[in-house]
């Protein structure tokens, strides 16, 4: 696959076609391509944070005032935000985040897979839509939706990358 | 032996509020969000009403989404030590219109006046500074509040101010709680009404 073709560029121009300004993250290497594209551009961004709840209440802050701002994280982060987005339904901001899913395809790590697993049943419990990628010709169609979804109707909305898109890490890669 | 607080918050932030001009505020659960009520409620005012710990963070993203506008953030001891690492966050972007005011009364004083860690040695202002905070101190003199005043007012860079204050009970004067509201009433303020039609 060309650098050019990789899924992460087509959700990074999804971003662009958003004006999506701000881009927080807790790393994952699934995210590291489209955290590198957001951080090339000058007019993103990007923020690490320390846990992924600071980024739901990081989008809520931005929104309020006037930009919009995405959430990249591992599926052990949608956890850590689950009280935090009380905010989100609350008060009806747009929330987009994307999910690199560990837990499942291929996974070597025991300890990734029970909130893996219990990612979807997590985020419907705060009302976060979620929608789901598996192959790579799908991201741009997926995520523009998502980020139409969110932004549009003011919709909490994530997408999981599966781990088969993301490739199954294997032992000694981290 | 440390001398105990006698800052009354009401009165530190009724100071610090007077004459806010187009200071934007976000208050944090419970007391701070009485006590900036009780200091008038306004459009610029984001008073939360839950996500605990979230305070800061939203300071952060509003203040990275209006850099030409001073963002207050306040809030309690409890509710800052629930997201401390967010300072380290914030540090990291360092925003120089932002700043945090703790409300320091060393209690969680909506649930039963349990001790905080503050009680109990957490120093929040060298947290800060250990973060990366480039100007952070604590506050126990109420001749020291008209200098803050004048620094969330006017300093051109991130600071965060723990002021000691005396564990009270304050009647309560409650913000708006709808959360689309307060939502759209602060984005009208900043962004006019054409944020209604986005």
């Amino acid at each position: 696959m060309g650098q050019r073709d990789h899924w992460a560029h087509d959700i990074y121009d999804v971003f662009k076609a958003y004006a999506i300004a701000i881009v927080s993250h807790v790393p994952d290497a699934g995210h590291s391509r489209l955290i590198d594209l957001c951080a090339s551009d000058a007019a993103m961004r990007v923020v690490p944070l320390s846990t992924e709840e600071e980024g739901v209440a990081l989008a809520a802050g931005a929104y309020l005032g006037g930009q919009r701002a995405v959430l990249l994280m591992q599926s052990s982060g949608a956890g850590n935000c689950i009280n935090m987005l009380s905010l989100i339904k609350a008060c009806s901001f747009p929330f987009l985040t994307l999910v690199t899913m560990r837990g499942e395809f291929g996974e070597f790590n025991p300890w990734q897979v029970p909130m893996g697993q219990a990612v979807p049943a997590t985020l419907a419990a705060l009302g976060v839509i979620a929608q789901r990628v598996d192959a790579p010709g799908d991201a741009r169609d997926t995520v523009d939706g998502a980020a139409g979804l969110a932004f549009g109707s003011s919709c909490a909305v994530a997408v999981l990358l599966s781990q088969r898109l993301v490739g199954a890490k294997r032992f000694g890669e981290g | 032996m440390v001398e105990a607080p006698r800052l009354h918050r009401r009165e530190v932030v009724a100071t610090l509020l007077h004459d806010r001009g187009d200071l934007a505020v976000v208050a944090g659960l419970g007391a701070t969000a009485w006590d900036v009520a009780a200091a008038g409620d306004h459009p610029l005012a984001f008073p939360l009403w839950g996500a605990m710990g979230g305070a800061a963070m939203v300071g952060l993203g509003l203040a990275l989404a209006q850099p030409a506008r001073r963002v207050l953030v306040v809030t309690g001891d409890g509710e800052l030590l629930m997201g401390l690492g967010g300072l380290a966050t914030i540090a990291a972007q360092r925003p120089r219109n932002l700043r945090v005011v703790v409300l320091d009364n060393e209690h969680y004083g909506e649930t039963g006046r349990q001790p905080t860690h503050t009680a109990r040695g957490t120093d929040l202002a060298a947290v800060a500074l250990a973060c990366g905070f480039p100007h952070a101190r604590t506050v126990r003199d109420a001749g020291e509040i008209e200098a803050l005043r004048a620094d969330v007012h006017r300093r051109d860079d991130l600071f965060l101010a723990v002021v000691k204050v005396a564990l009270t009970d304050d009647p309560m004067v409650l913000p708006p709680r709808d959360g689309v509201y307060l939502k759209h009433r602060l984005r009208s303020a900043l962004l006019g009404s054409a944020a209604m039609l986005e």
